[in-house]
This record gives C-alpha cells, sequence and structure tokens, in this order.
C-alpha cells in the first residue's frame, strides 16, 4: 500500500493536527516506510487465531457505588490554560 | 558513596554515618557538576528534596526507617510527583506541575525515599534514543557522542554516572532494558500488571510498565519491593498477596534451565555483541544451568505488530492533549477546532506526531480487520511461542539490542531503523512477561573502543524473584556491572 499526499492530510485531520503542505509530502514517505515494515504482519496465516487484546485475562472490578473522590476543581483549575466561575474556557463554540 | 549499593547505603544510614540531607546533597553537587554535560535531568529542585531528606532523617532518628527510607532516588518525568513539573519529555506538558502524585511516587514517599529530581526521557516515550525529548538529546556517560538508547536515557545516564544511586523507568518496548543495556546497567521491566500505571502518562496502555534501572539485580530487588503492589485506581493492576522480590537471590543456579532463542543469533546482530552474549552462557553453563535451544519461532513479526498496536492505542491516550484542562495551548487560534490542531501541531514533536497519525489510520474506518485485528492475532501467536518455551525452561535468554550505543544522529531520521532496535525486547512486552537486561561485557564500537553489552533475560509471569536470582548469581560471579565509564 501507498498513502497519497491527500490520504495523510485526512488522516492528520482526523488527529486534530495541523499539517502544512511540505510536513505533509515529508510525512508520507516515512509513513510509508512504517507501513511498509507493518506490511510485513501479512505474511502469517492468523486464521482462527484468537485476538489478544491484553496480556492477562482480568475481569473489571467492581466497587461499592459510594463517592470516594474529593472536591480537587480549584487545584486542578490551577494549572489550567484559561478558567473563569469554575470553567474551562475556549473559543466560542455555539453562536 | 557513589559506588554504594542500596544496602550498604541504608546501613550507612541507619549506623549514622552519614544523613539523608548529607547523602542526598552529595548526589545533588554530582547533578549539578555534571548534568551540564550529560543532560540526563530535566529537572532538578534542591529544596524540594532537602525538605523530603531531612523528614527521612526525622524517620530514621526515631527508628522508623523502613527499607530505603533516606536514599535519594531518580524518577523518570514520566511518573506525575505532586509540585514537581512533569513533562514526560514534551513541550505540550512544559508547563505542566503535576496536582497529584502517580501511585509509584506515593509508594516511594511512603517509604520515606528522597525524589532527587525527574530525568530526560524521549517525548512521551516514543523513542529508542532519547534524541525525540524536547528538552534535547541525553549523552551517553561511556561516549559522549552516543546515545544513552531509550526512551528511559535520562534515567539510564544517571545512575551510570553515578549522579544517582537507582532510577526508576518505564517499559512499552524496550525503553528499560535497552537503555540498560547500552549503558551497562541492571534493567527489570516487571510482569504487566505489577507496578500501578496511575500517574504514570499513557502511552500504550496495554504495554507500558513501570520499572528499574540500577547498578544490580540486588538493588533492583530492594527497589522492586518498594514499587510493585496493587493500585484500585489502576484497572489492570493485578491483586495479588506481597512478595519479597529479594528473597531467592542467594539461591545456587544448579538445575537452572536457561532457554536459546536462536531467532535472536541472527542476521543483524554485532558479532561482538554475539560473542559476549555466548560468553555469558558459558558462564552460566559453569554456574549449574543446562542450556536448551529454543525457538520463537513469530518472534520477527514482533516490531511489525507492535507499530500497529503501540501507535493505535497512543493515538486514543494522547486525544486528552487538547489544550483546553491542562498543559500547552497555541498562542492564537480561531475557533474551537482550530485552538486543539494548532496546540497539537505546536506540542508535539516529530515522532510523536507520527506515531499518532499512524494509530488514527490504522483505527480508521475500513482497516481495523487489516491492521489492528491482524496484529492482535500476531500477539497471540507471539505469546503462545513463549507458554511453549517455558514448558522447557526457567527463562528466555538472548541479546537485549542488535548493537553497542549507537552514534548520536545517526538513525534520528530513519525511523525504521530506530524502531528495529527494540527488535529483541518487544516480544516480551506483547506477552506481558517479565523482562530483564543485565551487562555480559563489552564490544567494539567500530571505532576503536567498547561499550556495553546487555544480556536480555524474559521470565514466566511473576518470575521477578527467579530473575533477580538468575541475575544476582551470575552478578556474583562476574564485575561486568561493576564497571562503570572513564572519568566517573
Amino acid at each position: 500500500m501507498s498513502l497519497s499526499v491527500d490520504e495523510v492530510k485526512k488522516i492528520a485531520h482526523l488527529a486534530r493536527i495541523e499539517i502544512s503542505e511540505a510536513e505533509a509530502l515529508a510525512t508520507r514517505q516515512q509513513l510509508n516506510d512504517i507501513f511498509a515494515l507493518i506490511g510485513q504482519m501479512q505474511a502469517v496465516n492468523t486464521e482462527g487465531i484468537e485476538p489478544m487484546s491484553h496480556a492477562q485475562d482480568l475481569m473489571l472490578r467492581l466497587r461499592d457505588d459510594v463517592v470516594t473522590e474529593q472536591d480537587q476543581h480549584a487545584l486542578f483549575q490551577s494549572i489550567a490554560p484559561q478558567v473563569e466561575g469554575g470553567l474551562y474556557l475556549v473559543p466560542r463554540v455555539i453562536e | 558513596m557513589f559506588n554504594s549499593s542500596l544496602k550498604e547505603l541504608t546501613a550507612a544510614l541507619a549506623a549514622r554515618k552519614i544523613s539523608s540531607v548529607e547523602l542526598t546533597g552529595l548526589f545533588l553537587d554530582r547533578v549539578e557538576k555534571r548534568n551540564g554535560d550529560l543532560n540526563a535531568f530535566i529537572t532538578v529542585d534542591r529544596e524540594r528534596s532537602l525538605m523530603q531528606a531531612r523528614a527521612a532523617d526525622s524517620l530514621i532518628a526515631s527508628g522508623k526507617a523502613q527499607p530505603l527510607t533516606g536514599i535519594p532516588v531518580a524518577h523518570k518525568d514520566i511518573f506525575c510527583a505532586q509540585g514537581w513539573l512533569t513533562t514526560c519529555g514534551s513541550k505540550m506538558l512544559s508547563n505542566f506541575v503535576s496536582p497529584y502524585d502517580a501511585h509509584v511516587i506515593s509508594r516511594f514517599n511512603d517509604a520515606g525515599a528522597v525524589i532527587l529530581g525527574k530525568t530526560n526521557m524521549d517525548e512521551f516515550a516514543m523513542g529508542s534514543s532519547n534524541e525525540t525529548s524536547f528538552y534535547g538529546p541525553v549523552k551517553n556517560p561511556w561516549d559522549r557522542t552516543r546515545v544513552p538508547g531509550g526512551s528511559s536515557g535520562g534515567s539510564a545516564a544517571a545512575v551510570a554516572a553515578r549522579m544517582a544511586p537507582v532510577a526508576t523507568a518505564t517499559d512499552t518496548g524496550g525503553s528499560i532494558r535497552q537503555p540498560a543495556a547500552l549503558t551497562g546497567l541492571t534493567g527489570l521491566k516487571p510482569t504487566y500488571g505489577l507496578v500501578s500505571r496511575y500517574g504514570m502518562i499513557a502511552f500504550a496502555s496495554s504495554l507500558d510498565q513501570g520499572g528499574v534501572l540500577s547498578r544490580s539485580a540486588e538493588d533492583a530487588a530492594a527497589v522492586l519491593n518498594v514499587m510493585a503492589g496493587f493500585d484500585a485506581r489502576d484497572s489492570t493492576s493485578i491483586e495479588r498477596p506481597a512478595e519479597d522480590y529479594a528473597r531467592d537471590l542467594d539461591a545456587p543456579l544448579a538445575g537452572l534451565r536457561i532457554g536459546v532463542v536462536k531467532e535472536h543469533f541472527g542476521d543483524g546482530l554485532a558479532a561482538g555483541v554475539g560473542a559476549a552474549v555466548q560468553a555469558a552462557l558459558e558462564q552460566f553453563r559453569k554456574l549449574g544451568a543446562t542450556l536448551i535451544d529454543i525457538s520463537t519461532p513469530n518472534s520477527g513479526l514482533a516490531v511489525p505488530a507492535y507499530y500497529v498496536i503501540a501507535p493505535a492505542e497512543a493515538s486514543s491516550n494522547l486525544s486528552r492533549f487538547d489544550g483546553v484542562r491542562y498543559g500547552y495551548r497555541a498562542p492564537e487560534y480561531r475557533d474551537l477546532a482550530d485552538l486543539y490542531s494548532k496546540t497539537r501541531a505546536q506540542g508535539f514533536g516529530a515522532e510523536v506526531k507520527r506515531r499518532i497519525l499512524i494509530g488514527a489510520y490504522v483505527l480508521s474506518h475500513g482497516y481495523y480487520d487489516a491492521y489492528y485485528l491482524k496484529a492482535q492475532k500476531i500477539r497471540r501467536l507471539i505469546a503462545n511461542d513463549f507458554a511453549q518455551a517455558f514448558t522447557q525452561c526457567d527463562v528466555v535468554v538472548g541479546p537485549t539490542s542488535p548493537t553497542v550505543a549507537f552514534p548520536l544522529g545517526a538513525k534520528a531520521s530513519d525511523p525504521v531503523q530506530m524502531y528495529l532496535n527494540d527488535i529483541y525486547t518487544i516480544p516480551a512486552n506483547l506477552a506481558g512477561l517479565p523482562g530483564m537486561s543485565v551487562p555480559c561485557g563489552f564490544a567494539d564500537d567500530g571505532n576503536g573502543g567498547s561499550l556495553p553489552v546487555g544480556l536480555h533475560m524474559v521470565g514466566n509471569y511473576f518470575a521477578e524473584a527467579k530473575m533477580l536470582n538468575v541475575a544476582h548469581q551470575y552478578q556474583r560471579a562476574t564485575d561486568w556491572h561493576l564497571r562503570k565509564p572513564e572519568g566517573i
């Protein structure tokens, strides 16, 4: 497979990373090299193999339905780029 | 003091030959003297460290010392520590002073250990040379024109240059073991789930595991005793009874069955590295171990599968860096979408962006089965190879890295060449098995010098005590781990 520059730009948009024309061109070559490496996977037949998503077969733990977290919003917001009245500020979304 | 084991330092503290304040001060002076050259630390905060040292001295004075009380420990800058700048080697977090402690940091704090500083690393732990850090490359103390390995290059250089007695690190594809090999250290990546990932900034959550870079297996055991433990805040933390990882250190190796992976001695392995590993195998035979040839036929597929799984998980994990709640925000933007994409374009470095793009692609509509599902099936085959091997042997060994430390810049512009550094270490991450690297000699650096070589060892799930035993017995019979760089 080989990615086009437009495909690179589309992936960058999906990943919300601004990319210039020049960067897209340079990135395209590197991604194609990497996908050539990844393509080696196709050499092995994996029919009937159970996919492994995780190293351990764990069951998700359950806990009692009680409040355990303390309110730390002032502490957490002290490192935010922009806050006002306990809210994180972003550019206007709804006109 | 700088070459003392943790046991010796603990004894000196207990006997009041030295205080934690004095010990911490000595190491901080060293960092001040040597860091300009090596760039191993991103953040040092003398007052904050000495405050902890004073508290440790009170604990010792009141007879409440535990193992590691008063010992300065360097932490990879991936572990959140309250009040400390925690950057993960990225511009994205270059202003992030953590409001909370990682579980690992709490464990060290509870033990009365001292935070010596935060060490440099590849950005978001993505790299094998420590050259992707926003804070610049780390130099290898054995040869300052060469890389220390990565991503835990700062932790490795700090311990190898005797700027810290021991350091924490993390390993997603080899990031503890490969730097250990390249800097002559002992590196331990525990079984997946043994060390909590809470507060350890996520790269690939099904592979990431915290561990240790130390000068000996004995020191690694003492540190793992503090680091490991169940934590309900990490959904993959394993709940099992506490164990003493040092309990088997002194057991003889007679009867030990060592599996030698034949696939790991083929093309691409530097001759000098292969020779050092073969000599180590001979040493194990002398110590009473039996060598068994084993095969892990799918290990050649580990790197391709890893470069699907790890970027896929990374693209999801790193979506949280959006410039809204913490970290870097682009100074100028038109609207919310522009805020996101400019913040991420400016905040992430080239390698991180590459991996996010790979991950976004392999998870996108229409490609999932061909890439992600395929990689997960190969992951199963690799785990099965190991399961088969462990019916025949107790540990599996081979080289940690195909070459000794390579020159700075040598592979920086060729991602695929860089990725192949981790060809021997990645399988253990995919399977979730514990892995170690132990210094086993030196090999020609191609330039008239010689540099450290690491012996790689993989054990079965939860076999850390056995692996530390094997490494410790080897270190009792050899002195490779005691060698240090010239001028250090």
